[in-house]
């Protein structure tokens, strides 16, 4: 068996046990038997299908955008410390989506994706600001040149979220408890939310797998190589603005988790992207459904915000991949 | 197959490629040589579509390069990447895969047995097997490259376009890697473009040459024809000396250094030779050039001494020249420093004199045993080994020489020798007829490249005079010396 069916497999049985412990742990122990028995406890069924699910399935869902998509990002940039979070790209995308109930905007055709929608757009302005800026100041857009305007967006955005919540009021509660970034109580409609754009945003993503193997040798080679660069970048960049913009307008900002799991699954499967790409949308599923599960449970009955867990996990992990590549000498 | 036409173009409003137009044939390797910024890589860019052009085209096939998609392109044209570091690694096999992308198509775009067998085949021609499945930031420099190469390979493209493929790389590396893609040209008929830095290198390696300067192309042709002195040091303001190659007849360039003033005015004088009981020596303070068909160190080459060896009549050993080095070893001569002649005559019969002209001084030191004695043009009926029993001359000027006035020396050298002989009646026992020289003669003219410049040693010239005189002069008493010891006289 080859090794990447191998890591299929591996990457696939993770996340079931992950869906498993998810719907299964918590305040009441439900079986997982319930999932089929009809004739299992009511209430049981109850809190699996109406509360423990849907929580799994978002948190699956945001967790593997979110890791596709700092995949996508790490390859385009041939920086191991892109991610939507680190990029400033999350903050763009929660500027969008309070904007939009800051303003109590709607869009009739848009319906229920506004929010998601806007949360894009978001996403999308701040990704060209955010590289065309580190572009201007230093066209070899070294590591550290983007993380650092990454960072100077993101504080920007931060104060500009900090100022419309001041404004806002009596909303507060609601919008900082969003914006810690959290899955939880959210229901089966957030999922029909973002589904068709997570759905969207990996395919596109997927789609340019040889694409970015290609890129990660430099945009030139990549255009030797028969690439067309400039059609191609923007459609990762899209694809990239697409997820986070989704994953964003759901649970708020949760970091680290586009830099953690594709650095993990390039330890041990390696960096195609054929690959990595889809086992870090599966991995990225089952981090976050297990950070959620710790988020709800280590000191129950309180929850923490799921985004605390991450950034718990990933701050070291981003410490220690500058460390080496700082030490490598390399970018 | 690959059509420049009227091409200009480059980075900013100003354009750095000039109205450059050429042809490359099918199989042909060119390669692009000019100083920096002469636009030389701006030139590859533009034709493999990096860089806009401004005016003109670039044909490949009979086809315009614009009009085709960037994957049809890469199927035409493969271009070597210069080396950079990686954030990510992927193993070798992988990135020599990547060079199948244009062949690629369609959603799933599934690996075919064409695309196995083109990298397999990549990765066999650059002999990089062994390590197929190791990361590639784990290699070398020089097996990067490779591995780059085998990428180039894998397209199948039948261009290819080099930006200084050796850069980095160590002589060995150089070489390997050259001579693999030479090799690639001829088995596939590859049509390869490439820019050098190393001017050698192309001369060596490139069916033609286009030098660049300052945008435009100066000259464009077959290395003899654009590795010339004049063209090279006024593209690039460097003062230089061509040469051929010792084994190809491809021109070879080499710096001519401003250090000449390091090395102080100094003239050879008579007292700088020295006679031992076994050998005579000359030792001067800086190396000169010299010309030789000595034992040691014979050709073309800078010497600080100069040894005239005795040896005994039945001196026969196999290996003349081992034992001959071992022998200089031991005399404390520095063996990359010394030219070394034999000799059977006994060192109190050489004959060292200084003779003086308009220019300046020269020196002759002749040895001349004539026990041996030839006449070269009854020689053809010969049938016999050669023996001791030799004539050395040395020839030592004080002034400066072209190579011309070097074999002109030679000729004007062995000349008055032949008089010589002729003048004491020496000859050929075989024949009877008057002997020009010994089967085993040798001849060293060597000049301190001081002073005086002496274009010409013909006979008639101030250098050829003296030397006609003065070897003619030494020669005949270095005979009748010798014809004393032998006691042919009284």
């Amino acid at each position: 068996m080859s090794k990447s069916s191998v890591a299929y497999i591996v990457s696939a049985a993770a996340l079931l046990v992950a869906v498993w412990l998810g719907v299964s742990i918590g305040s009441v122990k439900i079986p997982i038997s319930t999932l089929w028995n009809p004739g299992a406890d009511a209430t049981a069924t109850n809190i699996l299908w109406k509360i423990r699910m849907p929580r799994v399935v978002l948190a699956g869902l945001v967790g593997a955008s979110l890791a596709i998509s700092g995949a996508a990002f790490q390859g385009l940039l041939k920086n191991p410390l892109a991610d939507p979070y680190t990029l400033g790209v999350s903050s763009g995308a929660s500027v969008g989506a309070v904007m939009t109930l800051f303003f109590g905007i709607s869009i009739p055709f848009l319906g229920i994706y506004t929010l998601p929608v806007f949360s894009m757009v978001g996403a999308a302005l701040t990704m060209f600001l955010v590289l065309g800026f580190a572009r201007l100041v230093d066209r070899a857009m070294r590591m550290e040149t983007i993380i650092l305007t990454g960072i100077i967006f993101g504080s920007f955005l931060g104060s500009v979220l900090s100022l419309m919540i001041a404004l806002t009021g009596e909303e507060l509660r609601q919008i900082i408890g969003w914006l810690l970034g959290s899955v939880s109580m959210r229901g089966w409609s957030y999922i029909t939310m973002i589904l068709p754009f997570v759905v969207v945003g990996s395919f596109m993503l997927w789609l340019n797998r040889r694409e970015l193997n290609a890129m990660l040798f430099g945009e030139e080679r990549a255009h030797h190589l028969g690439v067309n660069v400039k059609r191609r970048k923007f459609t990762i960049l899209i694809g990239g603005s697409i997820l986070t913009g989704s994953a964003v307008a759901v649970s708020g900002t949760i970091g680290f988790v586009g830099l953690v799991v594709p650095h993990m699954t390039r330890l041990l499967w390696g960096s195609d992207h054929r690959h990595l790409l889809t086992l870090s949308f599966m991995n990225g599923a089952t981090l976050l459904v297990i950070c959620d599960l710790i988020a709800r449970t280590i000191i129950s009955p309180t929850e923490l915000p799921v985004g605390v867990i991450t950034a718990f996990i990933g701050a070291p992990v981003f410490a220690f991949i500058f460390y080496k590549q700082r030490r490598k000498g390399g970018m | 197959m690959l059509k420049v036409d009227n091409v200009s173009g480059g980075y900013g409003k100003e354009s750095i490629v000039k109205a450059v137009t050429f042809t490359v044939n099918k199989g042909e390797v060119l390669g692009i040589l000019g100083p920096n910024g002469s636009g030389k890589s701006t030139l590859l860019k533009i034709i493999s579509g990096i860089l806009p052009k401004e005016t003109g085209s670039v044909t490949i096939d009979g086809q315009d390069a614009s009009t085709y998609s960037q994957k049809e392109f890469a199927k035409k044209v493969a271009v070597l990447p210069q080396l950079h570091a990686h954030a990510f690694s992927h193993t070798v096999r992988e990135t020599v895969e990547l060079g199948r992308y244009p062949h690629q198509s369609g959603l799933f775009s599934s690996w075919s047995d064409e695309d196995e067998r083109a990298v397999t085949d990549a990765i066999n021609s650059m002999s990089i097997a062994r390590y197929a499945e190791n990361s590639i930031e784990l290699l070398s420099g020089g097996e990067q490259q490779r591995v780059y190469v085998a990428q180039a390979l894998a397209q199948e493209a039948p261009i290819l376009l080099l930006d200084e493929p050796t850069n980095h790389l160590d002589i060995a590396h150089q070489q390997q890697l050259l001579d693999t893609i030479r090799q690639q040209a001829i088995d596939k008929g590859l049509t390869v473009i490439s820019v050098f830095h190393d001017i050698n290198l192309a001369s060596l390696y490139c069916d033609r040459l286009l030098l660049m300067s300052e945008g435009r192309i100066a000259r464009i042709g077959v290395p003899q024809d654009v590795v010339k002195e004049e063209a090279i040091q006024s593209v690039y303001g460097a003062r230089i000396k061509s040469q051929p190659h010792p084994e190809l007849p491809k021109p070879q360039i080499t710096l001519l250094p401003d250090t000449k003033e390091e090395i102080k005015p100094f003239t050879v004088v008579k007292d700088d030779f020295s006679i031992a009981a076994d050998f005579v020596a000359l030792r001067t303070k800086y190396p000169l050039k010299t010309i030789s068909s000595a034992v040691h160190n014979a050709g073309m080459g800078w010497y600080r001494s100069f040894v005239n060896r005795h040896v005994d009549v039945d001196y026969n050993v196999d290996d003349v020249k081992a034992e001959n080095t071992s022998y200089l070893e031991q005399q404390g001569f520095h063996l990359t420093d010394t030219v070394g002649m034999m000799t059977a005559v006994t060192t109190e019969h050489a004959e060292v004199e200084e003779y003086t002209g308009d220019f300046g001084t020269i020196l002759i030191a002749v040895t001349a045993g004539v026990g041996n004695a030839v006449d070269v043009s009854q020689a053809f009926t010969r049938d016999q080994k050669p023996r001791v029993g030799t004539i050395n001359t040395w020839v030592i000027v004080n002034g400066q020489l072209p190579d011309e006035a070097f074999i002109q020396a030679m000729i004007t050298a062995t000349e008055a020798k032949t008089k010589a002989l002729q003048m004491e009646s020496i000859t050929d026992p075989l024949t009877g007829t008057i002997a020009t020289g010994t089967s085993t003669d040798s001849l060293l003219i060597a000049a301190t490249q001081q002073g005086e410049f002496l274009p010409y040693a013909g006979p008639i010239t101030p250098l050829g005079k003296l030397i006609g005189h003065g070897v003619f002069d030494c020669t005949v008493r270095a005979i009748r010396a010798y014809k004393k010891a032998k006691g042919w006289t009284t």
